[in-house]
């Protein structure tokens, strides 16, 4: 019989992947969001807030959360994976991690979708 | 013989404690660069929470808005946000590097060790560079 860990590495190609496509799209949008507000220079409310309000700008931060969601989840999976031996204490762990994490983006929507 | 021969047998394995860690071993660039990246991607993962409820307060009202600008006027405040721009800095520029390590791009040491000062000197000028345009 093959002995399993749930919480082991299994091939981890698609997340080694996609740990790389994420910072690419987050890399992407630093970029170009750095030129937006070099480019406005907001300091009051409403001129912070109108860059929000723009279609392309929201559809890009909201792709960039996701990206962010998935990137962090590979990153700090792997940082039990290699620190914390326990099976148990691992997998609690791991579940924490996701349930902040998808808190996160829930909360991350809200507030974007609500400007 | 065999005196001579149980000296060279070392204690295998080796368990390293945190004083080792931290003070014994001494990594080259490239691996401090590397535990660095961990690090920061750590911290960053750590402050998600305050930074969401930062953007929160920042989008919400006029009113709010105006809070964010009184805790980001504290230098507690600011000093969190300066390390924070720190880890981004780092985490972008190292990572940009490990991405062209993965397209097998300067893999050889003195290019791999170059690299990674380039990525230093990178990431403290944004770092700051952007405190300077943002904190100050």
């Amino acid at each position: 019989m093959i002995h399993r860990i749930v919480v082991g590495a299994h091939y981890g190609l698609k997340d080694w992947l996609a740990q790389r496509v994420t910072a690419i799209i987050m890399a992407a949008y630093s970029l170009f969001l750095a030129i937006v507000l070099a480019a406005v220079q907001p300091v009051s409310f409403e001129a912070w807030r109108n860059i929000f309000t723009f279609g392309p700008v929201k559809f890009f931060t909201f792709v960039f959360g996701l990206s962010l969601l998935l990137h962090a989840w590979i990153g700090i999976r792997d940082l039990w994976m290699d620190y914390v031996q326990p099976v148990s204490v691992r997998l609690t762990l791991h579940v924490l991690t996701i349930v902040a994490l998808i808190g996160y983006v829930g909360w991350f929507v809200t507030v974007l979708w609500r400007v | 013989m065999t005196a001579t021969c149980q000296t060279s047998v070392r204690k295998r394995p080796k368990h390293l404690g945190l004083s080792a860690i931290l003070f014994q071993i001494k990594l080259p660039l490239p691996g401090k660069l590397s535990i660095l990246h961990r690090a920061s991607g750590v911290l960053l993962f750590l402050l998600l929470a305050p930074l969401l409820a930062f953007f929160q307060m920042s989008l919400t009202s006029p009113e709010a808005f105006a809070s964010f600008q009184g805790y980001a006027a504290h230098p507690i405040i600011k000093a969190i946000f300066a390390v924070l721009i720190w880890a981004y800095m780092h985490h972008f520029c190292a990572g940009i590097r490990f991405l062209l390590l993965d397209a097998h791009t300067g893999l050889d040491l003195p290019s791999a060790r170059r690299s990674a000062f380039l990525v230093f000197a990178a990431s403290l000028l944004l770092t700051a560079l952007l405190c300077w345009r943002i904190l100050l």
